[in-house]
């Protein structure tokens, strides 16, 4: 029987009412109450100027994220193998390219096209954190989170150094938003490792070759507007994986993929 | 880590419907590319256009997928007979036991440029007809292919530009060797629409005529299409003589410029010898090397200098993108089927005619088809973004 571990050892998280993961975790972990706020963003310090000012929500939010597990594990933002896992590439200029072009104007902007790539915040991690490793970029709709967590688990054992999984996703303007209503700008980060460190490593994640697709239900949120969180935008279907670390308990956590079969983590507490 | 066997594979371009097509254009040294006549784009550029995808008809239950990108994705499905040895293999391992990973920029984006074209008038909505998940979001080409073959394991799209279905076999190589399937359909489908025909054009990287890879006056691309799959699988105790393996992938980020390449390619560099590392393989024994070669002034000689880099000035190399043009998405998958179709016919293939070559790369690029033997061949395939990745393919005896 085949089981896979993971450590992790650095988590960011910032979404609508979610600034950062210490926040995060006194939600989760249902110290304070949960009040939906929009998403707060920063440009990133770690661009150079032109790309700063460029930034989308997506590159803001993805880099935040990523930049704090890196720190709070200890790793260099240059040395970890990456995964970015996304429903959908950059809804703004998608917005932005298929206006200009249904309205006759096909002079597309140099930067809004490469932009528009579904890569485009592995690109901009890249050049930002100085890192030329691995870096996958991956997308299973409502599952991409699952699926990025898979993809990070299996270049972890591949590559063998530590692994940034960064999942994110952000609105889409109208009339977009009709067919596709994600609220808000939702982006989370966990830095795993092939081996734990004492005083560090947060919790294992264990993979079990036998049950890891599975198809038991996804166990929703206790409060409310979590669950609402955790359903409308893709990369916050991670919740219930985090509340289980936020609480510091042990248990088996089901994660929507690409249903059927969903993926089932065991996770184990460190500290 | 055990090398995967390729027990099947197929390729839809603008060269032929399937692999006798396919295999007769590189012999001919074809070009299918002609003189953009694409709906009603207007740029003076040479395009890749797959024929006939538009009479595709899609089974009532999977209309919601119906897209150009799903119709091309269903044409090729049906060549080689693809679909049936998946079949086989499910049969042999379990549905449950057989992941998808296909690559695709463009996914079903031309639907949603129509989409914004047939807008209410008054209320600016999107028409009732457009389905998101299941045209334009990049996860809408596995998921329809995953219903088409019946399969139930693992499943994502992989989308990092050009470089997206190559990095599906890196991706599934991993999970085939850490024993979570048994098997996996990978490949990629992209198709031409507005966004990239124009985006390129304003980036002035297209051709005005057909494109010249590393030849002396290459001046830009010419975008293609299509559909490229193969069928991996777990290694058997005894496979045929003449079965072709993926024996080893490399990835890595340029971490340089979102359009730009690295302009001494070293990430192309790195990814190139971490497939070399990983097949267990020495510079010296790959015999033929599929380059990137998109034809654009700094993408050759940056690969050029890469490629001379590790390999020096004696390996055999070429660019088939004269011939099928730039599929972008589905670059890795199609050129990964032209490695099989390499190795398994002993052909190097140089690609159409296309002048002088540039005589300051440095490289051994192929002035014409070459027969013999083929063992061991790398194919590169790089990516806005810097994303780069390599696949290092052999035969088994």
């Amino acid at each position: 029987m085949t089981l896979i571990s993971a450590y992790l050892e650095g988590i960011g998280l910032l979404g609508p009412g979610v600034p950062d993961w210490p926040q995060g975790l006194a939600i989760l972990a249902g110290q304070t109450p949960y009040q939906q706020q929009k998403t707060v963003l920063s440009p990133p310090a770690s661009l150079p100027p032109a790309e700063r000012r460029r930034a989308s929500p997506g590159v803001m939010a993805a880099l935040e994220v990523g930049h704090k597990a890196c720190a709070m594990a200890g790793v260099r933002p240059a040395e970890p193998a990456s995964v970015f896992a996304s429903s959908g590439g950059d809804g703004r200029i998608c917005h932005a390219i298929c206006s200009a072009l249904a309205s006759g104007d096909t002079m597309i902007s140099p930067t809004q096209f490469h932009n528009s790539v579904h890569n485009a915040i592995s690109g901009y991690w890249g050049i930002a954190a100085g890192a030329m490793t691995p870096s996958s970029v991956v997308s299973a709709h409502d599952g991409s989170f699952a699926a990025g967590l898979l993809e990070a688990v299996m270049l972890l054992g591949s590559e063998q150094r530590p692994v940034l999984l960064i999942a994110c996703d952000s609105d889409y303007p109208q009339p977009l938003h009709d067919a596709r209503p994600v609220p808000d700008t939702f982006a989370v980060a966990l830095l795993l490792t092939t081996m734990p460190h004492p005083g560090k490593t947060i919790a294992q994640l264990s993979f079990c070759g036998d049950t890891l697709f599975t198809d038991a239900e996804v166990q929703p949120m206790d409060d409310h507007a979590l669950e609402t969180l955790r359903q409308s935008i893709p990369a916050a279907r991670c919740l219930p994986l985090l509340q289980l670390i936020a609480r510091g308990e042990a248990g088996r956590v089901v994660l929507d993929y690409v249903n059927p079969p969903r993926l089932a983590v065991d996770v184990a507490p460190c500290s | 880590m055990p090398p995967v066997l390729v027990s099947r594979f197929t390729a839809t371009s603008c060269i032929g419907r399937g692999l006798d097509q396919t295999l007769a254009a590189l012999l001919d040294r074809q070009s299918g590319l002609k003189q953009c006549a694409f709906q009603d784009i207007d740029i003076n550029t040479w395009v890749g256009e797959v024929d006939a995808v538009d009479d595709e008809e899609m089974e009532p239950e999977l209309r919601d997928f119906n897209c150009r990108n799903n119709r091309l994705a269903q044409l090729a499905l049906r060549q080689d007979g693809f679909a049936e040895a998946v079949d086989t293999a499910a049969s042999r391992w379990g549905r449950r036991r057989i992941g998808v990973f296909l690559g695709t920029s463009t996914a079903g984006i031309l639907q949603t440029e129509w989409a914004f074209r047939r807008r209410d008038p008054v209320s600016g909505c999107l028409p009732a007809d457009f389905v998101y998940a299941a045209t334009h979001s990049p996860y809408s080409l596995s998921d329809f292919i995953r219903r088409k073959l019946r399969l139930e394991g693992p499943a994502m799209s992989v989308s990092s530009a050009c470089s997206s279905s190559a990095k599906v076999l890196a991706s599934a190589k991993r999970m085939l060797d850490a024993g979570l399937i048994d098997a996996a359909v990978v490949g990629g489908v992209d198709s031409l629409c507005a966004t990239t025909l124009y985006g390129f054009h304003s980036l002035g990287l297209l051709a005005d005529g057909p494109c010249r890879p590393f030849s002396d006056d290459r001046k830009g691309i010419s975008l293609g299409e299509a559909a490229a799959y193969l069928l991996l699988e777990r290694m058997p105790d005894s496979p045929d003589g003449d079965a072709v393996l993926l024996l080893g992938v490399g990835e890595s980020s340029d971490a340089y410029h979102m359009s730009s390449p690295h302009p001494k390619g070293l990430g192309a560099r790195m990814a190139m010898e971490q497939a070399l590392s990983s097949a267990g393989l020495s510079p010296a024994s790959i015999d033929y090397i599929n380059l990137h070669g998109t034809a654009t002034l700094n993408n050759d000689s940056s690969e050029a200098k890469a490629v001379a880099g590790v390999f020096g000035a004696t390996t055999p190399c070429s660019s088939t993108k004269g011939a099928t043009g730039h599929t972008l998405g589905a670059a890795g998958a199609l050129e990964a089927v032209i490695c099989a179709i390499a190795i398994q016919h002993d052909l190097m293939p140089a690609g159409p005619e296309a002048g002088l070559r540039d005589t300051t790369t440095g490289i051994q690029y192929l002035m014409s088809n070459q027969r013999q033997r083929v063992s061991h061949i790398l194919s590169n395939s790089f990516g806005f973004g810097g994303s780069n990745c390599s696949l290092v393919f052999g035969r088994s005896a």
